[in-house]
């Protein structure tokens, strides 16, 4: 009963928020379209790289085409809704509008996930079994062919892009998905299957020997990872109504790493933080433009001489609290 | 029927052999050691058994059924477990979690419900939580449950390697030179150890040790290898006074 | 025809493969003694362009020539083989212990870094690289060669000849292939390893100036992102070749270099790119130790 009563709640708190941001709440109030277009990214990063984290900070497998399954994800719920959303609405008329939309929503979120999964399934089956470095470069390959492949499909706009998506999105949306990915990677982690996740990280041939079938663990995770990864995409098409394979590439991948490493692979904490310092960072230096990634990039350097565990290491933010603020969200076991 | 039986293993790398021919038998609830100069390939036969390497010939069955081919991770499932030379404990995880991992092997809970928190997971969690902390109480571990492990000093550390090894309920164990690194006293408390296990669980275990005292005093038989062949096998009094072992060891005149 | 299109297309294909080569033999070197992916290598060839544009800008005047070429090419092989060692010295140095990830991550960090400076300090906008040598074209049948890349074919392989024969009869050679095989024993052995490392770092980098000058030559706009595109394509072929193998990256900067040709010239242009990555996920999942790599087996 307490478990629904806390899902209640966030929900209506995080749509008021959204009434809040948006004006239609308290009347003449509202945030700037440009913060909360900020926030929002920033959202829709919280998702990528707490997924990501699950790969490569709790299973210690190194994947950075994590671009790639977000790509799948978009171009297909958007592939959806722009194609089929007027049909599906219709079938939906007795339905209020917002209610409509939330649907159509959850029903690109819904393929998204499925078709990133798979993708994750196809990519992660053969490449799994390769170690370190060498994986790294698969799913760079990958990332990068899904997205050539992408390019090429006039039936979603090939290279000028794909337009008209309708704006399903909001900040309700993301940050709804954004704690329900966080709920579920807590809950994965702090699981069995968890353990066994953390034993690969830690030594894999121990693991192996411990019964542990590592191939499938590993599977899973990525497929857990990709089909975030895949509603990530859906909504950033359906909050900025365009998408452009450019916005895909290694370099998003990489992006996505640096967000996850900032914060300290193997925390979920750390991966939100990163990703909120991360969109921070680039938006608030945003009038440096040139200077900034210049800067950015030798930070980066540094931290990983001088502090390559980033933030948190494998600390959570809950282990530091004190025990009876901790709500019914289990904090995974103490690893850092 | 033979609990461990191998049959003319042989396991090459390249050009260099590493086991040459071997054959054993081990008993359930047999003590079995496994001596030899260092490089004879005690350690190769436990990778062999294990499926960390796949033999180049031979044939190794576990209870009538072949293990050759098969992955690590199936063949422990299958009842064998094992230990490391080199510790490999899971460093950044705690004592218990260490243990606990090793329960995973005989689990039925999945993902799914590890997300939607099913009762059957709590249950099975419940279950592995109490069978792990029993376990750490009879390896005098339970103090140190929530000890990261690589914090452990290195006597309770190989305890814990054993340990967790038992907690996938094998039916062979192999251990890989449990002794190292320990004083007397350690590795006579070792050896009432390794004797109390056999003796509970009516397992067998399959020793790699260089402590001879440790070797002749528990087991039953002692396999002495040089260069990847076999020289001698007996039980240990026959064993220590063999001319070829003790010219193996000793190197000739 | 047909086959003096195919033989075409293999000149074409070996001109564009050796600069791939040139560049591959830096990967391959660097993860051969310190099993780093230098994210960064593609960026030192853009530099070595760059300095090889600046360097023949300051020549200008007098008339193009072989000599007033030389000259400009081994002044960028001379500069990049210093930022080479620089980076090795500053920014992986540190990290040298560290988990290989974070490795990544740094190599990563210094390509960025490097990218965006080119950026900021020569401008984003491509340059022109001025003639050096006197253009000619020469024909042998049905086959045409420009004298552009017939320079790239002829350096390149005079540059690698000269590497092969330094690692296998000098002494510095021979201890770079010591510290590729084991950095630990190599130390036992009394081998400097960290002059070894920056000596790597030091021909790896002259090598990709080399084949940025020649680059340069031929395709005269360079431009601060360059790197990318032929340092991935590099790097695969290098990966192809077997990483860690010096013929190796040879050899696979050759095929990629001629199946680009070949894809573009029998199929269609749009996949251009893409071809590099297919090899490469062919090679990872099937031989994943690249073709003339041996596999190594973790010790257990």
């Amino acid at each position: 009963m307490k478990r629904v009563a806390t899902g209640a709640g966030v929900v209506v708190g995080l749509w008021l928020v959204n009434g809040l941001a948006a004006g239609s709440l308290v009347p003449g109030f509202r945030i700037s379209p440009y913060l909360l277009q900020v926030v929002c990214l920033a959202g829709i990063n919280i998702i990528l790289a707490v997924s990501l984290n699950l790969i490569n900070g709790f299973t210690g497998q190194f994947s950075i085409g994590h671009a790639g399954f977000m790509a799948i994800g978009a171009y297909s719920s958007a592939f959806l809704t722009v194609t089929f959303g007027t049909r599906l609405r219709g079938m939906l008329a007795f339905l209020p509008e917002g209610a409509q939309s939330g649907v159509l929503l959850l029903a690109g979120l819904s393929v998204a996930a499925v078709l990133a999964a798979i993708a994750g399934f196809l990519v992660g089956v053969p490449s799994l079994r390769l170690r370190g470095d060498y994986l790294a470069i698969v799913t760079l390959g990958f990332g990068e062919i899904i997205r050539v492949f992408i390019l090429n499909i006039d039936a979603v706009g090939g290279a000028r892009g794909l337009s008209g998506i309708p704006r399903l999105a909001d900040f309700f949306w993301i940050y709804l998905f954004a704690v329900i990915t966080i709920l579920v990677v807590s809950r994965i982690v702090g699981s069995s299957f968890g353990r066994t996740l953390i034993a690969i990280r830690e030594d894999e041939i121990a693991a192996e020997a411990m019964g542990v079938d590592t191939t499938k663990s590993k599977v899973i995770s990525f497929i857990v990872s990709s089909a975030f990864a895949g509603i990530a995409g859906g909504l950033f098409g359906h909050y900025l109504m365009y998408l452009h394979t450019n916005s895909f590439t290694f370099l998003k991948s990489i992006e996505i790493i640096i967000m996850i490493v900032i914060g300290g692979l193997g925390s979920i904490t750390g991966s939100v933080l990163g990703a909120i310092l991360y969109i921070g960072l680039t938006e608030g230096l945003r009038e440096f433009a040139q200077y900034r990634m210049v800067v950015f990039s030798l930070l980066l350097v540094v931290l990983m001489i001088v502090r390559p565990q980033g933030i948190l290491g494998h600390r959570e933010f809950v282990n530091l609290l004190p025990r009876r603020w901790r709500l019914g969200v289990e904090a995974p076991p103490t690893h850092g | 029927m033979a609990l461990l039986q191998l049959s003319n293993v042989t396991m090459r790398f390249g050009g260099l052999v590493a086991v040459n021919d071997l054959s054993l038998i081990l008993e359930s609830g047999q003590l079995y050691g496994l001596i030899g100069p260092n490089g004879a390939g005690k350690t190769t036969v436990f990778n062999v058994i294990t499926g960390v390497y796949k033999p180049t010939a031979g044939e190794i069955s576990l209870d009538g059924e072949s293990l050759g081919g098969k992955r690590t991770g199936r063949i422990t499932r299958h009842g064998v477990a094992r230990t490391f030379q080199n510790i490999r404990l899971f460093a950044e995880m705690t004592v218990l979690e260490n243990v606990k991992v090793a329960f995973h092997c005989r689990q039925a809970a999945h993902v799914a419900s590890a997300v939607f928190r099913t009762n059957t997971h709590s249950e099975e969690e419940e279950r592995v939580d109490e069978h792990s902390r029993a376990l750490l109480k009879i390896f005098h571990l339970d103090h140190l449950s929530e000890e990261k492990a690589k914090n452990l000093p290195y006597g309770s550390q190989r305890r814990l390697e054993i340990a967790r090894a038992m907690a996938t309920s094998p039916r062979l164990l192999l251990l890989d030179e449990p002794a190292a690194g320990m004083n007397p006293q350690e590795a006579h408390e070792l050896m009432d150890l390794i004797r109390w296990i056999r003796d509970q669980f009516g397992m067998a275990i399959l020793l790699v040790e260089h402590n001879m005292k440790v070797v002749m005093g528990i087991c039953e038989t002692v396999h002495v290898l040089d260069y990847g062949s076999t020289i001698a096998v007996g039980p240990p009094a026959e064993i220590q006074r063999n001319p070829k072992v003790i010219e193996a060891y000793l190197g000739g005149a | 025809m047909a086959v003096s299109t195919f033989l075409q297309q293999l000149v074409n294909g070996l001109s564009l493969g050796s600069i791939y080569a040139l560049i591959a033999l830096g990967y391959t070197m660097v993860y051969g003694v310190l099993r780093l992916i230098n994210f960064a290598h593609g960026d030192v060839y853009m530099l070595g362009a760059y300095a090889g544009y600046y360097l023949s800008r300051r020549l200008q005047g007098r008339d193009p020539s072989l000599v007033s070429a030389l000259i400009v090419m081994a002044g960028a092989m001379l500069a990049c083989a210093i930022i080479g060692m620089v980076i090795e010295r500053f920014a992986y140095r540190p990290v040298r212990r560290a988990s290989r990830l974070t490795l990544l991550i740094t190599a990563i960090g210094v390509s960025l870094f490097i990218e965006n400076g080119a950026q900021l300090v020569f401008g984003a906008d491509p340059k022109f690289f001025p003639s050096l040598a006197p253009r000619a074209d020469f024909r042998f049948g049905p086959v045409r060669v420009t004298s552009e890349q017939l320079t790239v074919i002829v350096v390149s392989f005079l540059l690698m000849v000269a590497l092969r024969l330094f690692i296998l009869k000098t002494r510095t050679g021979k201890a770079m292939r010591a510290v590729s095989f084991s950095i630990d024993a190599s130390k036992l052995m009394g081998i400097s390893t960290d002059g070894i490392i920056a000596i790597t770092f030091a021909l790896g980098s002259a090598l990709a100036a080399a084949a940025g000058v020649l680059i340069g030559m031929q395709i005269p706009k360079i431009d601060p992102l360059m790197g990318i595109v032929y340092g991935l394509k590099a790097f695969v072929a290098a990966v192809l070749g077997g990483i860690g193998n010096i013929p190796g990256a040879v050899l696979g900067g050759l095929l990629i270099g001629i199946s680009e040709v070949m894809v573009v010239g029998y199929l269609s242009s749009t996949y251009r790119d893409a071809i590099a990555f297919g090899i490469l996920i062919l090679v990872l999942l099937l031989r994943p130790q690249g073709i003339l790599g041996r596999v190594q087996k973790e010790k257990v």
